[in-house]
């Protein structure tokens, strides 16, 4: 037996050798319920099973599954707290919806003018996770959670002030803290409090899904790499990390800067799904409940965080027909997700259901690893 | 011989506390020193300086002839410095062949495999127990844990501090064993410990420190038999 282990180690680098299995089997629910989500939601529409207002939240549906994957990134995988999540997005949403604006009359091909607008957003957002994550990663203690929250109230006034208008030869114009005279209101981009107007909604629930995809495919491949397994050493054991040689501020530093990129992008195809979109809808609130997604889904739990938001962005359009008894419902439905997410039986029932069910499975591996699971989750 | 490091007049200060008062010594290859004194007196964080976490205002750190008092804490690993720092720091979630690995972060991929295999030689309990979760791993186990995890990246300097805190006596006697293992096969060793008796018997040479200062000096056998020791540290 232990020669056997021994040589299984040996047989693996480094590279594989932590939780392969485990990967593949995170990796595979997430695309499942991504796939299988976006195929029932198809369904749905096309049979008129799914009324027109459920519809219309497809894409928030995406933005919000994608959002919650990029912030386990950083509260699960990171192990940071960040309360401003939306300020990224916010990010994200007013430099796509001012890149998608100039490009318009250049490029005609729409699904090239998002893709322009979601890389362009994913920088700008990147650039400010830097400038944030810079100055307090390699601090200690829980700065992040104060300096985010700031940043999300910052940008949210930030953009209260910012103005941003075609004049009639196409030329792009700036105003800060006041309006830009001589444009028409078709020109209007950004207009301070009242946000982005005039967008022409390229944003469809297929670009969004892939959207997500890609999310999810960053994160699930940052947490499976080197790089991840760093990042969620660190976590574990800050002290024993250092020991190691681990640039604590390095990989911390990463998993911020790409959450906050992938936030952006989220942030971008949000914007480009209403015809206007005001500052004020990127608030303190909407960073709560992208954290809420969470810690629901389970802190650290990719797929479970991907149902959460799903089920929490669905339910109040869904119950809307229950009027009264809607919040009711609602708050069931919390403490039905967190049940199923936390619970150590139901986790343990899921796991063993998998056991049976895995394609993957490896009858070495397994057997000595069931029993342990339960442990392990809860550390 | 050759020296390994030496450690010139280094002054560290926590914020206005004085911690480290102008304390210098040296390791040759090969040896091991160890460093001995009270609570507080300032071993860890000695040892927190060498390894780049902590800077000293004045001074310098040499390591293999070669100035690393400004060398980031990230570097020193791959340097060939490891260091095992104080209350077994293992990854708690992982299991002990994970943490392992994780060792060898900054270590070529060709060494690997022969670094693991030393490991599971010098600690046969850590290679019963690959697949077991490290949090649930005995005191003397995690220790052994994460002096194996030093291991992996090939120290030619290796960093104890106070490997038989909160031991049994004959497991303290067991990590000694495998200390004086390490160093016959070639790791040279600098040992933190409060148990001065156990310290003092296994090392070449020892420095005693008080409140930040060195106090006194000389090989393991001159320091057992040193009255103010004695007196001082090992109960008369
Ligand atoms: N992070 C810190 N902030 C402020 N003071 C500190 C800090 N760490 C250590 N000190 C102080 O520095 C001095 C030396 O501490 P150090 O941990 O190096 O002692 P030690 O010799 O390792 O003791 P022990 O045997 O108890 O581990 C002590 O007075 C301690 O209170
Ligand atoms: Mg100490």
């Amino acid at each position: 037996m232990a020669d056997r282990i021994l040589k299984s180690i040996n047989t693996r680098g480094l590279k594989n050798a932590v939780r392969g299995s485990e990967y593949k089997k995170e990796a595979l629910i997430s695309y499942g319920i991504l796939i299988g989500g976006y195929i029932l939601l198809q369904l749905g529409a096309m049979t008129g099973l799914i009324g027109r207002n459920l519809q219309g939240q497809f894409v928030p549906i995406c933005v919000y599954v994608s959002l919650a994957i990029s912030l386990n990134l950083v509260v699960g995988i990171s192990g940071e707290l960040s309360l401003g999540h939306a300020g990224f997005m916010a990010v994200g949403a007013f430099t796509g919806a001012v890149v998608v604006r100039v490009l318009e009359n250049g490029i005609g091909f729409a699904p090239l003018r998002l893709l322009i607008a979601l890389l362009i957003s994913a920088a700008m957002a990147a650039l400010a996770g830097l400038i944030i994550g810079l100055p307090i990663l390699g601090l200690r203690g829980d700065y992040l959670a104060i300096v985010t929250l700031a940043f999300g109230e910052i940008i949210k006034n930030f953009m209260n002030v910012i103005y941003f208008a075609l004049d009639e030869n196409g030329h792009l114009k700036f105003a800060f803290n006041h309006e830009i005279e001589g444009i028409s209101n078709a020109g209007r981009v950004l207009t301070g409090p009242i946000g982005a107007t005039g967008v022409t909604k390229i944003a469809t629930f297929t670009y969004a899904a892939i959207l997500t995809a890609f999310t999810l495919f960053v994160v699930l491949n940052i947490k499976n790499s080197k790089q991840g397994r760093a990042i969620m050493a660190i976590r574990d054991n800050r002290i024993a990390g250092e020991s190691i040689g681990l640039n604590v501020k390095k990989y911390k530093l990463m998993a911020f800067v790409v959450s906050a990129s992938l936030a952006g992008m989220a942030g971008c195809m949000f914007g480009q799904n209403f015809s206007t979109l005001a500052p004020a809808k990127f608030n303190f609130n909407t960073s709560v409940l992208i954290l809420v997604f969470v810690v629901l889904g389970g802190i650290g739990n990719i797929w479970g965080g991907m149902i959460a938001a799903a089920l929490l962005t669905i339910l109040p359009e869904a119950l809307r027909q229950f009027s009264d008894y809607r919040m009711l419902a609602y708050s069931i439905v919390l403490i039905g997700v967190m049940i199923a997410t936390y619970n150590p039986t139901i986790k343990s029932r899921i796991s063993a259901f998998w056991n049976k069910v895995n394609p993957f499975k490896n009858k070495d591996k397994d057997k000595g690893k069931k029993p342990k699971k339960t442990g392990k989750e809860a550390a | 011989m050759g020296t390994v490091l030496t450690v010139k007049n280094i002054n560290v200060y926590y914020g206005a506390i004085h911690a480290i008062k102008g304390i210098s010594f040296d390791v040759n290859r090969g040896e091991i020193v160890t460093l001995i004194g009270a609570n507080g007196a300032g071993k860890s964080t000695t040892l927190h300086t060498v390894s780049g976490l902590l800077r000293s205002k004045t001074g310098d750190i040499e390591f293999l002839e070669e100035s690393i008092a400004h060398t980031p804490a990230h570097k020193i690993v791959s340097k060939g410095i490891s260091h095992v720092p104080e209350g077994r720091r293992i990854f708690q979630g992982m299991t002990v062949e994970e943490n392992l690995q994780m060792g060898a972060f900054v270590t070529k991929q060709d060494r690997i495999e022969h670094n693991l295999e030393y490991v599971y030689e010098q600690f046969p309990r850590l290679k019963e127990r690959t697949k077991q979760i490290a949090g649930t791993l005995s005191g003397g186990e995690q220790q052994m844990l994460a002096m194996g995890r030093a291991l992996m990246s090939d120290p030619e300097l290796l960093m104890l501090d106070e490997p038989s805190m909160g031991l049994a006596p004959i497991l303290v006697d067991q990590i000694f064993e495998i200390i004086k293992n390490l160093n016959k096969a070639g790791t040279t060793i600098l040992l933190v410990e409060q148990n001065a008796q156990m310290a003092l018997s296994v090392a070449d040479r020892a420095y005693v420190i008080e409140t930040g200062k060195i106090s006194l000096t000389g090989t393991g056998e001159e320091l057992a038999k040193s009255d103010e020791v004695r007196k001082a540290y090992l109960g008369g």
